[in-house]
């Protein structure tokens, strides 16, 4: 673990300096530093919910670190908000595009900076040119007058990577920009990328696709839950040394996978449909299996699991549980024949950020904690206390509000509150999005334990090792349709990317 | 290049990605979101039209000189409290203060005024100021308080009537007592044409540029239309959210003084109502409520639209009451046909996007 010579480099244009920053009892970020030099392109690698993200937001001027510094060409600074950090020269992209759907392209990339005349009044003309001479730079036919509302995901990023490259940036960061790119569309954007590079701009630069990392930059630095794990010369490392370092130990350790024998279907979608969203959906999900819904973010993986458990209702299809038709459009329906869906946003849709935990696990079972409306709280306690050692469950009492537990721990209860309903099928979206690895491995071990006892499990993940660690078969979707099924054994991580960014039809179901 | 074909082949048949020499799809995908927006404000003014020549039809007196004039006259306040009402709500809020402030102003300028010999400007730089004050308050309460906007605006509509009633005890300020000079602007007129209706046109027209062409005007949409990337283009959305309601607080303040100057004879509660027939008149010109979307030329037209259908009912004999009903049916039809123009024009537009 080779620093780089420090002698030879000049002095960073941007640094962190052991910074750290809690979110309530989360420590996302330890102790943490980084340098970005001109003229080089630098990688940051990690497992999700290491900290990435974080440490972006810091250098983006969202938040401020809880201790240590920012370094601005050596000297400490605190950015006044994003709009501080964009003056000092820094752009950057962010994994999710935020756009401004009723606006216009051109709108969207000069918002709040856009060329004026005398008395301040825009130059609509001179946004509309150099939003066009953005997307000639970037080689990209999109009307710079059309509003962004109904872009595709690609189409939004390059919006996004056209923004960034608008004003001069002396620091260019981007959190997974190629995630929803073709192949051409990326060799383009590293080549703005590099040509930027050239010019003198440092660049930092996050991906899940390892191979990008060795093609774009010269050095990485690695984060692990939270915690720097070593900052080095790209040179002389291969994928697997940076696998290593990011998960800290063997995926087999991580993913423990029990081989179960799968039994007749427990969940049977066919050709489930919602207008604009998703199409044409249709697969099943066998007892004892554990299936995943693969894709990119905006793909409609959670929208379908949604229309599946009736949250929202679909235009055409039918979803089938244990041979049941179900009513569609009926979450309490869904819930009789015997599914639960643990939601993607737990502090939104999972759970009463304010109520117990007790409270919070009872809240799917009222009825079966009392008679005539009347929830008797003894039962309601012992039935949380049971769960809560059953699920390891680390609390102080059970009468402590949800909101006080760790991300992980939160977890565990939206799980147990969708366990006490006895569910023949499980699905959960995103189960382990933003909790430490250890939890992360708990909660593994509990999905693969409960398909072990006969449970239909349907898992919606961003997080590709634990789609490919976890499940018995991979559902893959792309821009709102089911586009491939892998086999636990044809599901690699290349596989699986390809059939997600839409580059081979061929494998399509 | 091969990796771009695979890209289409699963989608259904469609003419192939346009490149560089083939702009025309492209370009429509600007006039179909241009022709949706004219279509909307289009069928307002076609609704309006077609609302006064039936009404006409049934009684000419209702276009005669007298009559285009109370039309005008009646609309010119709507329109103005419409105006200051849009701009709140294109960033996502809402003021239903506005009512209130109107009747407090107006009761506070005729108290000032009586039996004095004050201009016109000074009455109407103190019901503006009155105003700034009122929309301050609700604006601080919205942006730095974070209190959701309908019901600090709730709240300040029933601090702002209380405060009018103890205020006034049951009196009124009599017409007799206004300065001639402030009664001449309610009533006067330049070449035939009231000067309200020009007061309101000019509001009107001023707010529309500005909202059009400079930054913080722009960012206004943005704020309504995603609050999240605004933060993070830098937009500060807290002073933005302020000013537009210091600006609906000072329209609504300007349109009591005129209230005060049309009418002569005011109770503290005058408006008392006015904030949710703004609002409908403000949804039904075509302002999201859901901020980011409208112009308020449209917010204008659906005040126009609203008064006019009061006037016709009268003209037409019609029960007044049946005035509420159809302002509520328009609101719900206005709502509807948002919601389904826009999914198909996303629709529409997604499918150019993918070509």
């Amino acid at each position: 673990m080779t620093q780089p010579e420090p002698a030879a480099a000049p002095a960073p244009v941007l640094a962190l300096e052991e910074v750290t920053k809690s979110f309530g009892n989360v420590r996302a970020l330890r102790g943490v530093s980084l340098r970005l030099h001109a003229g080089q392109a630098h990688a940051l690698a990690g497992e999700n919910g290491a900290g990435k993200s974080t440490l972006i937001k810091i250098l983006a001027g969202v938040h401020g670190p809880d201790s240590g510094t920012v370094l601005l060409d050596g000297r400490p600074v605190s950015f006044a908000g994003p709009a501080g950090a964009r003056d000092a020269g820094i752009a950057v992209i962010y994994q999710e595009p935020t756009l401004f759907a009723d606006l216009s392209i051109a709108e969207n990339i000069f918002m709040g900076r856009q060329p004026r005349r005398a008395l301040g009044r825009i130059d609509h003309a001179a946004v509309r040119e150099a939003t066009a001479a953005l997307m000639r730079r970037l080689g990209v036919d999109l009307d710079p007058d059309r509003p962004a509302r109904g872009l595709s995901i690609a189409d939004q990023q390059i919006v996004e990577i056209a923004k960034a490259l608008s004003f001069d940036a002396r620091v260019l960061i981007m959190d997974e920009p190629t995630a929803a790119l073709t192949g051409t569309e990326t060799a383009r954007l590293f080549a703005v990328v590099d040509a930027l590079r050239a010019e003198g701009a440092a660049v930092l630069f996050i991906s899940h696709r390892l191979g990008e990392i060795f093609e774009l930059c010269g050095s990485v630095t690695t984060l692990r839950d939270g915690a720097l794990v070593a900052t080095e010369d790209l040179d002389g490392l291969t994928e697997d040394d940076l696998v290593r370092r990011m998960v800290g130990r063997d995926l087999e350790e991580l993913y423990p996978k029990q081989d179960t024998a799968s039994g007749e279907p427990a969940l049977t979608v066919r050709r489930l449909t919602r207008e604009g969203v998703f199409h044409d959906v249709s697969f099943e999900v066998r007892r004892g299996e554990i299936v995943a819904l693969a894709g990119l973010v905006g793909a409609g993986r959670s929208e379908v699991v949604q229309a599946v458990f009736g949250v929202d209702s679909a235009d055409a299809g039918e979803v089938e549980v244990g041979g049941e038709k179900l009513r569609p459009g009926s979450p309490t329906a869904a819930m009789r024949a015997g599914v639960a869906l643990v939601p993607e946003d737990r502090r939104q849709r999972g759970l009463v950020m304010e109520m117990s935990i007790e409270r919070n696990i009872a809240l799917t079972g009222l009825d079966r904690l009392g008679s005539a409306g009347v929830v008797r709280r003894t039962l309601e306690r012992s039935r949380a206390a049971d769960w809560a050692v059953r699920l390891q469950l680390k609390y102080g009492r059970l009468s402590d509000s949800v909101g006080v537990l760790s991300g992980g721990n939160q977890q565990k209860v939206v799980l147990a509150k969708w366990l006490a309903t006895e569910p023949g099928v499980l699905i959960v979206d995103e189960p382990t999005r933003g909790i430490d690895v250890g939890t992360k491995a708990e909660v593994h071990r509990l999905l693969t334990a409960l398909a072990a006892d006969g449970i239909a499990v349907l898992m919606v993940s961003s997080d590709l090792p634990e789609v490919l660690g976890m499940a018995d078969r991979v559902l893959v979707m792309h821009e709102g349709r089911l586009v491939a099924s892998l086999p636990r054994a044809e599901a690699t991580e290349e596989s699986v990317m390809a059939a997600a960014t839409g580059r081979s039809s061929e494998e399509a179901a | 290049m091969s990796t771009a074909l695979d890209r289409q082949s699963q989608q259904p048949p469609q003419s192939p990605r346009p490149t560089d020499e083939k702009p025309g799809p492209r370009r429509s995908a600007r006039s179909l979101t241009d022709l949706v927006f004219r279509v909307r404000e289009l069928s307002i003014g076609g609704a309006l039209a077609l609302l006064i020549f039936g009404t006409w039809l049934a009684n000419p007196g209702f276009l005669d000189d007298q009559g285009v004039k109370d039309l005008l006259l009646n609309s010119a306040i709507l329109v103005l409290l419409a105006t200051g009402q849009s701009v709140v709500v294109l960033t996502r809020n809402i003021d239903l203060s506005v009512g209130s402030v109107v009747g407090l102003t107006a009761f506070a300028c005729g108290s000032f005024v009586s039996g004095t010999q004050h201009s016109a400007a000074t009455v109407l730089l103190l019901g503006t100021g009155l105003g700034v004050l009122c929309g301050v308050l609700s604006g601080l309460l919205v942006s730095f308080g974070r209190v959701p906007a309908l019901v600090v605006t709730l709240g300040m509509l029933y601090v702002i009537q209380g405060t009018g009633h103890v205020w006034a005890h049951g009196r009124q300020i009599n017409a007799a007592n206004v300065p001639e000079g402030v009664l001449r602007l309610g009533s006067g007129s330049v070449l035939g044409v009231p000067y309200l209706p020009l007061i309101s046109a000019l509001v009107l027209a001023a707010t529309a540029y500005y909202l059009r062409t400079y930054r913080s005007g722009r960012e206004l949409y943005a704020i309504g239309s995603n609050p999240e990337a605004a933060r993070l283009a830098g937009i500060p959305i807290r002073r933005r959210v302020l000013g537009a309601y210091a600006f609906s607080g000072a329209v609504a303040g300007f349109a009591g003084a005129l209230w005060l100057a049309r009418f002569g004879t005011v109770v503290a509660d005058a408006a008392n109502g006015w904030e949710l027939t703004v609002v409908s008149a403000v949804v039904v010109g075509g302002v999201a409520i859901t901020g980011g979307v409208g112009t308020v030329w449209g917010a204008a037209l659906g005040a126009l639209l609203l008064t006019t259908i009061g006037s016709a009912l009268v003209v037409l004999k019609v029960n007044p009451f049946w005035e509420q009903a159809i302002t509520g049916a328009l609101l719900l039809a206005a709502i509807s046909t948002d919601r389904v123009v826009r999914s198909r024009t996303t629709e529409a537009l997604r499918k150019r996007s993918r070509q």
